[in-house]
């Protein structure tokens, strides 16, 4: 019984971390930028305003800022 | 309709698709290595199977907006953190500057199941499987020639993924670091466009405005590198020696 919980323990943590990684990668920042710029779209769009334009100028400008954060 | 009409209507809008799921397929097999991409596709073709066996008409359905803002929104982070790693790497070494390719250093397991291959994969085939049944299930039912819009779609996959296979080979000799600047580039656009239609919002253009997306991450990719190379003192497009 105890081995099981291990394992399943041992699973949940791997699937987690490789979620954790593959969303939040190593900085966060993009993955919050997205994630305000998906609801912003949404909360302008039921608002009656074409918002598509939005996402991708957020999305550009979060890879410059982690640019900006990771160099030297 | 007639059958040659919904043929051909079905061809090119299956074409679209299968022109997206070939380009993450191929992309992502080059950079993560090819047995858990395929891996990955065999899985969500195998999804999508059952769900057109279970569900036949009734496809339609399935929550496709929930699903593209889903999948658009894990392909868009992902995209691009690839796209940021991308520009570094260039900015740094230029397009030639990464050397041999190495796995370990790229975090990709060296046996077993890479799982960001896999579920990269897997998205890809299975959104855009789905969207191809629901342009066969569509033009199918309208024209009331199942048949014909089944064979349009086939032809579609056959001719592209095909052609995408015979790609692979150019693909691979690109250099890793151009390689993971152009599928963040890709995976990026792709992410953008279907998150934001999965949120109900219609892109201008429709399809074409993919083209103009992998324009604009292109055109911000070559803008921070040629800014990372300024800073740096590295000459953007030099060669590591």
């Amino acid at each position: 019984m105890r081995r099981a919980m291990t394992v399943i323990l041992a699973w949940l943590t791997g699937f987690a971390r490789f979620w954790y990684r593959f969303i939040i990668g190593d900085d966060w920042t993009i993955a919050a930028t997205v994630a305000i710029a998906l609801v912003s779209t949404w909360l302008l769009h039921t608002a009656g305003v074409a918002a598509w334009w939005l996402p991708p100028i957020a999305a550009a400008a979060a890879v410059g800022v982690s640019l900006r954060r990771v160099s030297p | 309709m007639s059958p040659s009409s919904v043929f051909v209507t079905t061809f090119l809008a299956a074409a679209v698709e299968v022109i997206e799921m070939v380009i993450i397929v191929v992309g992502v097999g080059s950079v993560r290595g090819w047995r858990s991409t395929w891996l990955g596709a065999a899985a969500g073709l195998s999804i999508l199977v059952v769900l057109v066996g279970a569900l036949g008409t009734a496809l339609t359905l399935v929550p496709i907006g929930a699903l593209r803002l889903v999948v658009g929104s894990l392909l868009l982070v992902f995209g691009l953190q690839w796209l940021r790693k991308g520009i570094s790497r260039v900015s740094a070494n230029g397009f030639r500057g990464m050397g041999a390719r190495s796995a370990s250093a790229e975090g990709i397991p060296d046996h077993g199941v890479d799982w960001t291959a896999f579920v990269l994969s897997f998205k890809g085939v299975l959104l855009e499987g789905l969207e191809i049944a629901l342009i066969v299930v569509s033009f199918g039912a309208t024209a009331q020639a199942f048949p014909t819009a089944i064979l349009g779609a086939s032809a579609a996959l056959l001719v592209i993924a095909g052609a995408g296979l015979l790609a692979r080979g150019f693909v691979q000799r690109i250099p890793r670091s151009a390689l993971q600047l152009l599928v963040g580039t890709l995976l990026s656009s792709f992410g953008t466009f279907w998150a934001v239609q999965g949120l109900g919002v219609a892109w201008p253009g429709a399809d074409a405005a993919i083209l103009a997306l992998i324009g604009w991450y292109a055109i911000a990719a070559a803008y921070y590198i040629r800014l990372l190379g300024r800073r740096t003192g590295h000459g953007t497009l030099q060669p590591a020696r």
